[in-house]
């Protein structure tokens, strides 16, 4: 049905109808809106049974989900930024015990200094926890994502983070044709676990693992992955022969046939570039991008078949791997292996910095003259840095560097033309 | 291990009656030939393990009380990494072994998912040691306390991190020497004044049923854990498990070590429902600390060079504070089982 709701709203009924059994709900700035929405739809009624616990944080959230989803539950809980580092050890846990959990992230900086707004530097920080990582374009690819989620996550026994990012979708208002119940029960069978804790068969899970089997272990769960590369494009087009509407895949390429230069990024900016390539196509250049969906499984492959004919390739990354750079840009060389592909990384939009079309035409254009560096920092306020790196010169002890940078460029700061 | 220890047939000095002259239907778990042996024999506990011995004795209890019909969720320690280095395990329950401070959490995830299935038949344990239960998985055990969810955690205490070697938890009693609170300086071994008596806690949490119990009393353990199955809700049984090795005594003393602490008073039994205590282990035959301090070498530093009648005096006004203030020398109190 098509509505026009906040994200989060979106979000939580496009998981009320995967028929959640057990949710947990713990808030976290910009997530929030979403475990808000489920509990709304099961307290009515609406969303019948299904367990919404209510916990104290969320390590708790991540490990009575893995208690739940080991029982043979649908599990499901919501999360960002501070809260995805708290629960990072039972991340890693829920993905080693092969539990299907589906878990959206609201995309969201890590502190500090403390900051609420939109980046990718917490999923970045889980990237290699054995989940899978989809990140969302727009609100109804990420309705349409926590679909394919519960479907792809059961389906190989990997759970799935759905990565949305924070404010821009979360809190955006936007058209979005949230499906019909019977479609989803169609597309999604009910959850059928490989193996349960059960008084009828005890078994023993989790169990210790020494170094005369833990490297197969963890070679499963790449090979898992690795399988997922191959089921995330089945169940986009099997989504869309049901629901009628292409959402996920492994990415999505615009205008890359005969693009000489390739923008790469992951989520809601997409958007943004897509209207500056527009511009520019207008004019005859040759550009274009891709919208990295699944981040893990890192399609390489079809990434390879996108770009590689590219003279160079652009990332724009909300994540800083400090002392090196991107992180997309990193895990990109693996599908530009034999090319001499020119790849420059551009950090932009950290702390929820705004990435607009005139600083991103001025870095394509930069690229297209080749001019643009390896690694690069959208819209650094050098004039502020080089204050602070004067006075850390002259003396040792200066306070805080947040709080004195902030000074520095008093009530205007979150402002960049 | 050492050649003084003398051999046990029997466990001398509990004031129980010998199961063969008890009734049938009042006879321990562990004495029938069917029970389920939640905790079979072959596990890689060190010998004279209190915690082997307690969680033995109180999952059969747990598994005979729920007619089998039992989901278990175990923190990371000692007992989750001496049942099952892979491929083995000791465990005849369904286990799940998740991380070290979530055990809690992990049982209302059980709890839930066995809920919203149907299967309101199926009972939920969590269980882990004293570091697992009152320092990191504490958090997760006062949530799951003030939800009330269904689980009966159990915390095996046996006052240190055993598993890395004999740390300091805040469930170490003081003047007790660890590997983080060692004996040495002006004031050897744990400091005095700290910890937390996390059956109190849990009791503040008004949650319907809360216990301590001793592998001293097997048969009062056994009651309890039968008594809290028959409860739902959130329940919190504390049973007190010598470590011979962490704490200096002979593997052979486990029983004799856990009834000294119980009969000196420093670990007073008692049981309690929502938030109000209704019934106690009195004290049969009362020793001074001295007895049960002088049986572990954690202590030595008390003894020797010279006498610490200053701390040991002050370990006396423990156990003393706890005799008071749960009556165990009240005879006229009894608690309501045999």
């Amino acid at each position: 049905m098509l509505k026009q709701c906040e994200g989060s709203i979106a979000i939580a009924e496009a998981v009320a109808l995967c028929r959640p059994e057990v949710i947990c709900a713990y808030p976290i700035t910009p997530q929030t809106h979403i475990v808000e929405g489920l509990g709304l739809l099961v307290k009515s009624g609406k969303l019948s049974n299904c367990e919404y616990i209510n916990v104290e944080s969320e390590f708790a959230a991540m490990s009575v989900a893995i208690g739940a989803s080991a029982c043979g539950a649908r599990a499901y809980t919501a999360t960002a930024s501070q809260g995805i580092l708290y629960m990072a050890e039972a991340v890693y846990n829920a993905s080693g015990l092969g539990l299907p959990i589906v878990m959206t992230v609201g995309n969201r900086s890590i502190g500090a200094p403390i900051n609420i707004w939109n980046d990718h530097t917490d999923s970045m920080a889980l990237r290699d926890a054995g989940w899978i990582q989809l990140f969302a374009e727009n609100n109804q690819e990420a309705t349409d994502l926590h679909i394919q989620a519960f479907k792809l996550a059961e389906e190989l026994s990997v759970p799935v983070m759905v990565c949305v990012d924070g404010f821009i979708l979360t809190h955006a208002y936007e058209r979005v044709d949230v499906p019909e119940q019977s479609k989803v029960d169609a597309f999604l069978p009910p959850y059928e676990p490989r193996q349960v804790v059960d008084p009828d068969e005890p078994v023993t899970i989790g169990a210790m693992v020494g170094p005369e089997a833990f490297m197969e272990v963890r070679y499963l769960a790449h090979h898992k992955q690795m399988q997922a590369l191959e089921r995330i494009p089945q169940l986009a087009e099997e989504f869309r022969r049901v629901f009628g509407r292409a959402s996920g895949g492994l990415l999505h390429t615009y205008h890359t046939e005969d693009a000489e230069t390739v923008i790469v990024a992951l989520g809601s900016v997409n958007g943004t570039i897509k209207d500056v390539i527009d511009q520019m196509r207008a004019e005859g250049v040759k550009i274009g991008s891709v919208s990295l969906c699944s981040f893990r499984p890192f399609p390489t492959a079809a990434l390879h078949a996108a770009i590689g004919h590219a003279k160079r390739v652009v990332t724009i990354e909300k994540s800083l791997s400090v002392g090196i750079g991107g992180n997309v840009s990193h895990n990109l060389r693996m599908a530009l292996q034999g090319r001499d592909t020119k790849v420059s990384t551009v950090i932009a939009g950290l702390g929820g910095r705004a990435i607009t079309q005139t600083s991103l035409r001025k870095v394509f254009t930069r690229a297209i003259q080749d001019t643009l560096e390896p690694l690069s920092f959208m819209d650094l306020n050098t004039a502020v840095i080089n204050r602070q790196l004067e006075r850390e010169r002259v003396t040792r002890r200066t306070g805080p560097a947040a709080e004195a940078i902030l000074r520095d460029i008093g009530t205007m700061a979150a402002r960049v033309s | 291990m050492t050649g003084a220890s003398r051999v046990k047939f029997y466990q001398t000095g509990t004031f129980t009656v010998g199961n063969r002259l008890l009734d049938v239907s009042v006879r321990s778990v562990q004495s029938d030939a069917d029970r389920n042996n939640s905790l079979n024999s072959g596990h890689r506990a060190c010998q004279g393990c209190g915690e082997a011995l307690g969680a033995r004795y109180a999952l059969d209890a747990a598994m005979r009380a729920v007619n089998g019909r039992l989901v278990v969720a175990n923190a990371t320690g000692c007992l989750e990494v001496f049942s099952t280095p892979y491929p083995e395990s000791s465990w005849r329950v369904a286990w799940l072994h998740s991380l070290f401070a979530n055990a809690a959490a992990v049982g209302t995830g059980m709890a839930a998912a066995m809920k919203v299935k149907g299967r309101k038949d199926v009972r939920v344990i969590a269980q882990g040691g004293d570091g697992g239960t009152v320092d990191i998985g504490f958090a997760c055990l006062s949530g799951m306390f003030e939800r009330d969810d269904d689980v009966l955690y159990i915390c095996y205490d046996n006052e240190a991190y055993m598993n890395t070697g004999i740390q300091r938890s805040s469930a170490t009693p003081a003047a007790a020497r660890t590997m983080t609170t060692p004996a040495a300086g002006q004031e050897p071994g744990n400091v005095f004044g700290q910890g937390k008596n996390v059956p109190l806690i849990a009791m503040a949490h008004g949650i319907p049923y809360v216990a301590t119990a001793s592998v001293a009393d097997l048969r009062d353990l056994e009651y309890k854990v039968g008594r809290a199955m028959a409860i739902h809700g959130a329940r919190y049984l504390h049973v007190h498990v010598p470590c011979p090795l962490g704490w200096g005594c002979d593997t052979g003393d486990t029983l004799k070590v856990a009834r000294l602490a119980a009969e000196s008073g420093l670990f007073p039994i008692f049981e309690a429902e929502a938030g109000e205590v209704t019934g106690r282990r009195t004290i049969r035959r009362r020793v001074p600390v001295e007895d049960y301090l002088k049986m572990q070498s954690r202590f030595a530093h008390l003894f020797s060079p010279k006498r610490d009648e200053r701390r040991i005096a002050m370990i006396q006004a423990i156990a003393d504070r706890n005799i008071r203030r749960f009556g165990l020398l009240d005879k006229s109190e009894q608690g309501a089982h045999p």
